[in-house]
């Protein structure tokens, strides 16, 4: 007897259970479906639609817009996309790199701080990106413009050319890049760096591992979780970057993200536009997944989870 | 001499020592001696770690730093293993002044308390990794790691990752990671203590049976004193940076020198000396009749020394006491005895003798060799 009731009132509970989990997961999964997963859709398939006479995404459908991509225009083909979307790596590699560069000696020194001063320290990591990122642009606009300190001195080293700026160029986009998404890459590694164990360290120095081969065996797998989020923190968004690239790029260093837009403005295709917005999702997707693989082999078969 | 052994061993790649060692059961190589001289350590003005150590152990020794937590006995380790350095003081391994010599460069292996495995190698990469950074070629790397898996059987798990691993799995990895370097002394920071009792014991005899086998010299720091007193042939009692007594488990736990090490190792049956004679003590007890005496204000009645009943007739030292407790332990019967106004713990063994009841008098007695003078701590 006590049996079966046991059994009513588990199944009951497991009812009740499953109705909860309902109630509480379906605003955050209707929010979900209604504006990202409904648009994405609705981008995949425009992607595939003909570009009507008054911009208006139409059908038949076509793989137009990716031709248009790939460089086939009205006057036969050329190289300006695949220089875009060169460009748009090549940047976020270079941004991406220089960001672990000087993130990680930093998260570190943070870490050995006392422990009153490391939230000021993060704070002012932080801080900055509480402006808007137009303003921060305009900002590095006027400090690397020609006939400033910077641009002098870039000229007097030889660096550029005479009477010309710093900005707008690679370099300028290159920084911009880098100082947007410096937080992005100090919190996880400095959360990874509060928990390092330093017994691991200590096994190794034990080991006979030099402070250099400590280092690399002891200290960085520790901290590559941390690592592989951060790239993936600055590398997306760096990536399908619109405004730097707009403002500090001065029209000819141009990214993906400003091609796409372009299209969506300007130039009224939204087709073409959708297709791009697609191939900078693939790419993300491509870049997300081969981190991933990366991960898991130098983190010795352990899931990095990114 | 470690010179000369330090090329032997990059230099053998046809047979290992270890292998040697597993066949003849015999120690292929001469163990080192630790000497330490004046070692002192603070991290501050008020946090004095090691106030002047001075110790010598023997080549081949399992020798035991024992102490309270906070004694200085991991510090002590630490200092040995290079990762931590003294503030002042000599430290010699082999003979040789080791003091500013960094860790990786000496031919010492820890085995960690919470056993520092490392989680992102497998068991195969964790045991192999010292000889990884030695630059021992793979093949004899291979070689080494397989035989000490089958030394401390653990062959199956070389493929593991750490975070399959049990408690006493884990342990044995990082023991065989040390020893796998054949190291002239392998430290062992409280390696049972993350372990279970039963696991721990046998763990211990294992410890001691490697240690033998092996003749290498292994410096062992715990807090628990039966542990110290299973496994060593030496046992250096700390507390607050000082060695309180050095010498054999046995001489430890019987022959305590002061109140300190007597109050460690268990014993509670301690007294002040009011007057003293040739072989006669005044206590609050009453008169005792001593064998021996030192300048030791205090004496010590080991409980297990204690004879209750009909026994206690034949010797000296008689007193009626009164039974307050009992408590059955089994293997023997804990008595909380009053004599006048004092406590008396007594430890009678069980033979299926007649047990006493609260409230009755019993006659106890203590042999006047079985009485030690100790030394109030400072």
């Amino acid at each position: 007897m006590s049996q079966s009731s046991f059994t009513i009132s588990q199944r009951r509970l497991q009812l009740r259970e499953t109705l909860h989990l309902l109630w509480t997961t379906a605003p955050g999964a209707l929010w979900i479906i209604i504006f990202l997963v409904l648009p994405s859709l609705y981008l995949v398939s425009m992607a595939f639609m003909t570009n009507g006479t008054y911009g208006q995404p139409g059908m038949p459908l076509t793989l137009d817009s990716f031709r248009q991509l790939a460089g086939f225009g009205f006057l036969g083909w050329s190289p300006g996309n695949i220089y875009t979307l060169l460009r748009s790596l090549w940047q976020t590699l270079v941004a991406t790199g220089l960001v672990v560069i000087l993130s990680y000696p930093l998260a570190y020194y943070i870490t050995t701080c006392r422990v009153s001063l490391r939230p000021i320290m993060l704070l002012a990591v932080v801080l900055p990106s509480w402006t808007n990122q137009v303003i921060r642009a305009f900002g590095w606009m006027n400090l690397l413009a020609p006939e400033t300190p910077l641009s002098n001195f870039a000229q007097w080293m030889g660096w550029i050319p005479p009477h010309l700026g710093l900005f707008p160029s690679n370099f300028a986009v290159t920084i911009g890049l880098v100082y947007n998404f410096l937080p992005f890459m100090i919190l996880p590694l400095y959360s990874a760096f509060e928990k390092l164990d330093v017994h691991l360290v200590e096994a190794a120095r034990d080991l006979y591992a030099s402070p250099v081969k400590a280092f690399w065996t002891a200290v960085f797998p520790q901290t590559l979780p941390g690592l592989l989020a951060g790239v993936v923190l600055v590398a997306v968004p760096a990536f399908g970057m619109y405004v730097v690239p707009e403002l500090l790029g001065g029209g000819r260093s141009t990214m993906i993200g400003n091609l796409v837009a372009t299209q969506f403005t300007g130039a009224s295709n939204w087709p073409y536009g959708a297709a791009g917005a697609l191939l900078m999702l693939v790419a993300t997707l491509v870049g997300i997944f081969l981190l991933r693989r990366l991960g898991k082999r130098v983190g010795g078969g352990e899931e990095v989870v990114i | 001499m470690t010179q000369t052994l330090a090329t032997e061993r990059t230099a053998s790649p046809t047979t290992s020592k270890q292998e040697q060692e597993l066949a003849t059961g015999a120690p292929a190589r001469e163990a080192s001696s630790i000497t330490l001289e004046g070692v002192k350590k603070f991290f501050n003005r008020h946090d004095i770690a090691l106030d002047g150590v001075d110790l010598t152990i023997r080549p081949g020794e399992f020798f035991t730093l024992l102490g309270p937590s906070g004694c200085g006995k991991t510090t002590l380790l630490r200092i040995l293993a290079g990762l931590d350095t003294a503030n002042s003081g000599v430290v010699k391994i082999g003979g040789k002044d080791v003091t500013e010599i960094p860790s990786h460069k000496r031919s010492i292996n820890t085995v960690f308390q919470s056993y520092a495995l490392f989680p992102h190698l497998n068991v195969e990469d964790n045991i192999a990794f010292g000889l990884k950074m030695q630059g021992v070629a793979k093949a004899e790397r291979d070689r080494r790691v397989r035989d000490m898996a089958e030394f401390i059987q653990l062959s199956p798990l070389l493929g593991r990752r750490i975070e399959q691993l049990s408690g006493g799995q884990r342990q044995r990895i990082a023991l065989a990671r040390a020893l796998v370097c054949e190291p002239d002394v392998l430290l062992l920071d409280e390696p049972l203590s993350a372990l279970d009792a039963g696991l721990r014991g046998q763990l211990q005899v294992e410890l001691q049976r490697i240690q033998r086998r092996l003749g290498m010299t292994f410096v062992f720091v715990t807090h628990d004193q039966q542990e110290a007193m299973v496994m060593s042939d030496r046992i250096a009692v700390l507390n607050a940076g000082k060695i309180q007594q050095l010498s054999t488990p046995r001489e430890i736990f019987e022959r305590p020198t002061n109140t300190f090490v007597a109050r460690f190792m268990g014993h509670t049956n301690l007294f002040d000396i009011t007057s003293r004679q040739a072989n006669k003590l005044e206590t609050p007890l009453g008169i005792l009749e001593v064998e021996t005496q030192t300048q030791g204000n205090k004496v010590l009645i080991r409980p297990e020394t204690i004879e209750i009943g009909p026994d206690a007739a034949q010797y000296a030292n008689q007193f009626t006491a009164l039974v307050k407790e009992h408590f059955y332990r089994g293997s023997f019967i804990e008595y909380r005895l009053q004599i006048g106004e004092v406590s008396l713990v007594a430890l009678s063994s069980n033979q299926g003798q007649k047990l006493y009841n609260v409230g009755e008098q019993v006659l106890i007695s203590v042999c006047p060799e079985d009485i030690v003078t100790v030394a109030s701590e400072d």
